[in-house]
């Protein structure tokens, strides 16, 4: 939605907000409640990005929009620093170091952790800002007499100094903001961050810097937070100690959940609705402290029925409207029919320009390979290389450390002992991101895909780690003026064949589909080493021959090494293979060699007409 | 400088802390490790025990029956709200469960303050641990020993279910794969049930034990959860041995801080963390995969 036509939804934020202080009244708010709104509003917009669209949920926030407010408030009452929107800049600057420093902290861990670790970081502001720094914060009583902000123009001076006024100055700051978040999240690091909240594991494996990504959003929630209390401390005429506390913090989530996260509006419409009913609750109902029951309430029951906020149900309903058309075909037949056809085509477009310089060499070597799970050997001493252009395959019963292997290769799980050289070099002990960037991917025996966002958005995070490196932060640029980046999506759409479903979410395709996008990821990355571990897994006898067709068309160019249990087709498929039994290397050779085997029918498929026979 | 009967005092005040903390800390970390759900509303856990106990005492005027209506109650408030509420979250993302327990956390304390107001109220020590209680080199308040023995003997109690009994072992194998205690054949759902009673049993006896030290209000349970997370933390998630360490180590750092400016106190609990986190991001005694 907010993609598609990107104009539109800037226009009608203007709109709105010249609108509301001429409507709203007339639904029961007073003016210091919308610009309350107002910068909840622009507060939850930071968040939102680091909640919504990264999938991190901080219960710490006001330790930044306290840091960010109270800077402000002391250059502009103790140092009587005379420009009041540049206090709140530096306000907002201050904000974003503190963010860093204690996004470096927080985001050692993931989920419930990152949680609890901001919870206790935000404690320890509000302690500190209590005590230690009382002499600087006002500590409990705040700073007072903060200034209302002037604008000159040369022949006069504007002072934003009652409600209606500071409204202009208010407003014109949310949709500042609001256009830059947009611009935030329509960039190539808005889609990464998507990315991260979807699949962590995959994001990090087709080569972007998670850790990097999510200390951006954490900085650049923060700095909304601290532009967002700067704003506090001028439109109260008074810095309140309170944004320090925990209660801030949870208002925040709670707000944006009402809203609905991942929406950029969502705070704004939760501050709505949660300043609009505690006004109702207290003045018109005269419930008094009752009302944060209430509205606790309408939270839990929110949460538990109403997923997505009301922006979400909103936009879940407009799309329901919006279906009522049908969009697509089917799934399964129109593409399965259509295959044959698009295979051949598909066979003729050029390969993905690859690494490859000269075939023939030795691309990957692994030396002495070894992983020990406590007592368990699942590798051992695994001597293993690979030439340039090759195609090669590898089988092994059930437990032979195939998939452990592969683990090792992408440098997943790091050997116990060993040595991997991947195109001259050693890459023992690097990271998944880093290997990949060097142009070696796997593609997962169980599905790791973006499962929220569409065939398209899953194929653009790929390809995105290839064109822009693990990490840039190119925040403020179109992700659809990438060049390369649509070129490179459409060849690999049409490689494993999904040009139908390319605005398909990946929850709604069907196995085959998933499968074949699978592939895709890791072929978006443009790899000139491709690990594919059972890509036939799970798929009927005739889908497992157009894969084969499809893995054929793809390797050319390409180096590729695959498990598979499906023996028939990997012969038919690989030009050398490698058996693997109880963690090493049984026998390698070509696929004749191997079936003429007596070792390998022996361990391989003679172990199970053994146990058939004794039975 | 330092006063050393001062200093010998503040470490036993840490000791009684770091097991009340341990405690909480436990049944927190043995429903996470079991259910999967951080439970926001444990800090209000804490506060409805002391507030049921209070009640139970003002009415009686026995300790014990306010011990037992601090228990009782919160045990069954926590099957409650696992059968009405968290069960339908266990499917659904962690930020879903985070954000349901945070509402539910606050209409509890929000309830409390609806029926008794924001005023604190205090519970006696029973009588027989009135006073204070010399112990050679300083004197000590009787009941804050006592304290000790009782968290000392509920730890133990609670040690004696999660690793002597066929239900701990449940528990324990669910802590490592639920999943696969479902396919055994175990009904989980009641499992998950009587962990989080259990869990929030926990935190509510020790919500009442603790307000005869610190008095009780509505808002009582918000610094304990996050002293909790602490704990959680430096320990590892799930570990009941490490929410018991961590509950020592946090109620330490707390109690000698405070001797030499309080202010700093949750300064040098962020510090421990910090620590933690850097050399053993899985907690003390934490293992990784916990997530």
């Amino acid at each position: 939605m907010l993609r598609q036509r990107p104009l539109i939804v800037e226009t009608l934020t203007a709109a709105a907000l010249i609108a509301a202080p001429f409507v709203l009244p007339y639904l029961g708010f007073t003016p210091p409640t919308i610009n309350r709104i107002l910068v909840w509003g622009l507060f939850g917009i930071g968040f939102d990005i680091l909640f919504g669209f990264t999938g991190l949920l901080s219960f710490g926030q006001s330790a930044f929009y306290g840091t960010g407010g109270m800077v402000a408030a002391y250059l502009l009452t103790v140092v009587n620093f005379p420009h009041v929107i540049t206090a709140v800049f530096i306000g907002m600057i201050a904000a974003a170091v503190v963010g860093f420093l204690v996004g470096l902290i927080a985001l050692r861990r993931t989920g419930i952790y990152f949680a609890m670790i901001t919870v206790a970081i935000a404690e320890v502001f509000y302690f500190v800002e209590f005590n230690p720094l009382s002499a600087y914060t006002g500590g409990e009583n705040g700073l007072p007499g903060v200034p209302t902000p002037t604008l000159y123009l040369g022949f006069t001076t504007i002072h934003f100094d009652s409600d209606t006024k500071l409204y202009a100055f208010l407003a014109f700051w949310y949709f500042v903001v609001l256009v830059l978040a947009l611009r935030i999240v329509r960039s190539p690091v808005g889609a990464v961050l998507r990315a991260i909240r979807d699949n962590p594991v995959r994001a990090a494996a087709v080569g972007h810097n998670i850790h990097g990504y999510k200390l951006t959003a954490f900085v650049i929630a923060a700095a909304y937070a601290g532009f967002a209390g700067g704003l506090l401390g001028i439109m109260q005429g008074f810095m309140p100690p309170d944004a320090f506390t925990f209660d801030t913090s949870g208002q925040l989530v709670m707000q944006t959940a009402i809203g609905g996260a991942s929406t950029l509006f969502g705070p704004l419409v939760g501050a709505t609705v949660w300043l609009y009913l505690s006004d109702f609750l207290q003045t018109t109902l005269h419930l008094g402290a009752t009302w944060k029951l209430v509205l606790g309430v309408v939270f839990v029951l929110l949460v538990c029925f109403l997923r997505h906020g009301i922006v979400g149900a909103l936009r879940d309903l407009a799309s329901l409207a919006g279906r009522r058309t049908p969009r697509e075909a089917p799934v399964s037949d129109s593409t399965i029919a259509a295959q044959p056809a698009t295979m051949s085509s598909a066979a003729s477009v050029v390969p993905l320009p690859s690494h490859a310089s000269k075939p023939g060499e030795i691309l990957l070597t692994a030396q002495g390979l070894t992983k020990r799970y406590g007592g368990l050997i699942a590798n051992d001493h695994i001597d293993f290389s690979v030439r340039r252009g090759e195609r090669r395959g590898i089988i092994g019963p059930n437990g032979a450390g195939k998939t452990t292997f592969f683990r090792m290769l992408t440098c997943e799980s790091p050997p116990t002992a060993g040595q991997i050289v991947f195109d001259g070099r050693d890459i023992t002990g690097m990271s998944v991101t880093d290997v990949c960037q060097l142009g070696l991917t796997k593609s997962y025996q169980i599905n790791q895909l973006f499962t929220r966002l569409t065939v398209r958005e899953n194929l653009t995070i790929a390809a995105l780690a290839r064109l822009r490196g693990s990490f840039r932060l190119d925040l403020f640029r179109s992700l659809l003026a990438l060049p390369g980046l649509r070129e490179q999506v459409e060849r690999t759409l049409e490689l494993v064949d999904l040009r139908g479903r390319l605005d398909t979410p990946v929850s709604e395709l069907a196995y085959g589909e998933k499968r074949r996008l699978e592939v895709g990821l890791a072929l978006a990355t443009n790899p000139s080493l491709l690990l594919l571990d059972e890509p036939l897994a799970g798929l009927s006898p005739r889908e497992r021959v157009e894969t084969v067709a499809l893995l054929r068309s793809i390797s050319k160019g390409r180096t590729m090494i695959v498990i598979d249990h499906d023996v028939d087709s990997l012969f038919e498929l690989a030009e050398r293979v490698t058996v693997m039994q109880e963690g090493r290397v049984l026998v390698e050779g070509t696929p004749d060699e191997i079936k003429g085997n007596a070792k390998v029918q022996e361990a391989y498929l003679g172990g199970v007409h053994g146990v058939l026979a004794a039975e | 400088m330092v006063n050393w009967a001062n200093f010998i005092s503040q470490c036993f005040n840490g000791l009684v802390l770091g097991a009340l903390l341990a405690l909480i800390s436990s049944g927190l970390t043995i429903i996470y490790g079991t259910l999967g759900v951080l439970n926001l509303a444990h800090g209000a856990m804490f506060m409805l025990g002391g507030y049921a106990g209070w009640l139970a005492y003002s009415y009686s005027g026995s300790f014990i029956a306010a011990v037992v209506a601090g228990s009782l109650f919160t045990l069954i408030v926590g099957l409650v709200t696992e059968r009405a509420i968290i069960r339908y979250f266990y499917k659904r993302p962690h930020e879903d469960q985070l954000l349901v327990t945070f509402g539910i956390g606050i209409v509890f304390v929000e309830t409390i303050r609806f029926f008794f107001g924001s005023l604190s109220k205090a519970v006696p020590p029973p009588p027989p641990l009135l006073g204070i209680t010399p112990l050679g080199f300083m004197f000590y308040p009787t009941y804050r020993l006592a304290l000790l023995g009782i968290v000392a003997v509920a730890l133990l109690a609670l040690y004696a279910v999660l690793y002597r009994t066929r239900i701990g072992m449940i528990v324990r194998a669910g802590i490592e794969d639920s999943v696969m205690v479902d396919v055994l054949g175990i009904d989980v759902y009641k499992v998950f049930m009587l962990v989080f009673g259990i869990g929030a049993m926990a935190a509510g006896f020790a919500g009442i034990i603790n307000a005869p030290v610190v008095s009780i209000a509505p808002d009582v349970g918000e610094a304990i959860l996050v002293q909790t997370f602490v704990v959680v933390v430096i320990g590892g998630v799930g570990s009941f041995p490490g929410a018991v360490l961590g509950g020592l180590i946090a109620g330490e750092i707390i109690s000698i801080t405070s001797m030499f400016n309080p202010g700093y106190s949750y300064v040098m609990l962020f510090v421990a963390m910090t620590l933690v986190l850097v050399l053993r991001p899985y907690g003390l005694l934490g293992t990784a995969g916990r997530e």
